[in-house]
């Protein structure tokens, strides 16, 4: 009996769940679907749903007509390389704070971590300025440095907390059995760090990839990633629903696929550690 | 010997992050402060001269200045108590058992995975659109008038798409804090004869103040500086200017630098008073 009143929860539970779960995915579903329908069909009254001709012609059109290719590009370089850079960076000071703490290393990190606090649109004209100097205004370059800045503390952070719990002691006892200091980093502590720098790498890139500020302020036409591109679907001559919904199914899809690898990994790289 | 050794070696490895961080923070921020007591207006004449404390009086007393840290409040606040309690809600229903618990979990998160400016534009047109909108056509179905959303009410519009995207981290974050609840002390309290409302009130919402104070802090930071949202939605018209948008239309459109630099200031002592408490919470947890 006392199985029979689970089951009956459990019912409760999962048809609940459900509902909601779909309820909030129901924007990205409608995105979707919306992106294989033609123009008429979907500003049709009433609104259809699954059954109408499925067609691939807006995916054709938002390829050709608006350089897609370059945009998406541009996301690639520009969240890739700013990850990249930045793990090329974060990865000895977080390896040093890990593993030679101080006293000063909880006040390095909150310090680091205070950096990220700093508004945005509060410094946007000296970026704008320093951009202007250097020639970096609309260029990948600069938007890459950008990024990489504003996500070194949340990278050196989730590398500081991986590389924590690797215990000292297996360093040492290398180092006890003669290991140098290069095979130590090769052979015991690489191995180890792997996973975390992966997960790190993982939500940077989503991050990086999301970021709406400065791509917004810095980019013109030449460096512009999708976040800009789907932007300027805003304008009121832009407004086609389906041509609208593939260029914005093209721009998250590969986010929405990264993100489900790293949901777990979320929690730690946006609490800093403080939930796990 | 050997600890000298590594001592400086992990400065040295330290030092390019430091350096770079030092740098991002200082330059900007020194030229930011220096512009705000500066009268500079690149389309009129460029830099004119030392203003004194002109520009941080003239923010705060011109009109837009209080609507525009009310609407802020209002979306920060709305945001908050919107994902805070469907997000304890939902946590705590996913942690039930159930059948595919794995796929509504991704479900449910998915919007967070969504760039700004793709979830502000899906909303704006294929939900709040007055005549296309799904919104319209369900209005019609019931016989009511179609809401012109972004218009007519624009902060309702704004909190809800802001909420959609940050209610998947509140759920996600609270989610793990539910999960580390002590099951034994759950079945005990229900022995003893706890109704589920006292297990809520007396144990669960205890355990997750630590989450929830978190999940408040971290959303605050990051809602304070919305941008996108309100950039592809209303451009900051119908009453949705925010601090961040109004320094950002000082700065950029009306190119009064010292203005923006003043109001730009103003923004980081906000954030900084915030995130003092952030810091606090994060260090304690760094000595545990």
């Amino acid at each position: 009996m006392a199985r029979n009143v689970t089951t009956q929860r459990k019912i409760i539970n999962t048809t609940a769940a459900w509902v909601i779960g779909l309820l909030i995915f129901f924007p990205i579903l409608w995105t979707i679907l919306t992106s294989f329908k033609t123009e008429a069909t979907a500003i049709a009254d009433p609104p259809v749903f699954l059954f109408f001709d499925w067609t691939l012609e807006n995916y054709q059109v938002v390829n050709e007509r608006s350089n897609y290719g370059r945009f998406l590009w541009n996301s690639i370089f520009i969240a890739g390389g700013s990850t990249i850079l930045g793990l090329i960076v974060a990865i000895p000071a977080a390896w040093s704070m890990a593993f030679v703490p101080s006293r000063r290393t909880k006040d390095i990190l909150l310090w680091m971590l205070s950096t990220k606090m700093l508004p945005a649109v509060g410094v946007l004209y000296p970026i704008y300025l320093i951009f202007i100097k250097f020639g970096l205004l609309d260029s990948v370059l600069g938007l890459t440095i950008v990024l990489m800045l504003i996500n070194l503390p949340i990278i050196v952070w989730m590398l500081y907390t991986y590389f924590r719990e690797i215990p000292g002691e297996i360093l040492e006892a290398a180092r006890m059995d003669g290991a140098s200091l290069k095979s130590e980093l090769l052979y015991v502590l690489t191995p180890m760090a792997v996973p975390g720098i992966a997960s790190t790498l993982l939500l940077n890139f989503i991050l990086a990839w999301n970021e709406a500020f400065w791509t917004l302020n810095l980019t013109a036409a030449k460096a512009a990633p999708l976040t800009a591109f789907i932007a300027s679907y805003s304008s009121p001559e832009g407004l086609f629903y389906a041509k609208l919904s593939a260029a914005s199914t093209m721009a998250i899809a590969p986010i929405l696929i990264l993100g489900w690898f790293s949901q777990k990994q979320l929690v730690r790289g946006l609490t800093f550690g403080a939930v796990k | 010997m050997a600890t000298q050794h590594s001592r400086s070696a992990a400065r040295l490895m330290m030092a390019p992050a430091v350096v770079l961080l030092l740098g991002w923070m200082l330059v900007p921020l020194v030229m930011t402060l220096w512009f705000s007591f500066r009268n500079y207006l690149p389309l009129r004449g460029g830099d004119l001269g030392w203003a004194g404390f002109d520009n941080y009086v003239r923010f705060i007393n011109s009109s837009s200045f209080w609507p525009s840290v009310s609407t802020t409040l209002i979306i920060v606040g709305g945001v908050l108590a919107i994902t805070i309690v469907f997000g304890v809600l939902l946590a705590l229903l996913l942690d039930q058992p159930m059948w595919g618990q794995g796929i509504v979990r991704i479900l449910v998160i998915a919007p967070f995975f969504v760039m700004p400016t793709v979830s502000a534009l899906v909303w704006k047109n294929m939900f709040m659109d007055p005549v296309n909108g799904l919104f319209a056509h369900l209005w019609k179905f019931f016989g009511a008038a179609p809401v012109e959303w972004l218009s007519q009410a624009s902060l309702t519009s704004i909190i809800i798409i802001v909420s959609w995207q940050w209610l998947p981290f509140a759920t996600l974050i609270l989610l793990t804090a539910v999960q580390s609840l002590d099951g034994e002390q759950l079945e005990a309290s229900e022995m003893d004869g706890a109704k589920p409302l006292q297990r809520f009130g007396f144990i669960i919402l205890p355990h997750l103040s630590r989450a929830i104070t978190i999940v408040v802090l971290i959303q605050t930071i990051f809602l304070l500086s919305i941008f996108a949202e309100i950039f592809v939605t209303t451009g900051g018209s119908f009453g949705t200017r925010t601090l961040t948008y109004l320094i950002f239309q000082r700065v950029l459109e009306s190119q009064n630098i010292g203005l923006g630099s003043a109001g730009g200031i103003y923004a980081v002592i906000l954030a900084n008073i915030i995130a003092i408490f952030l810091m606090r919470i994060v260090g304690k947890n760094l000595d545990a």
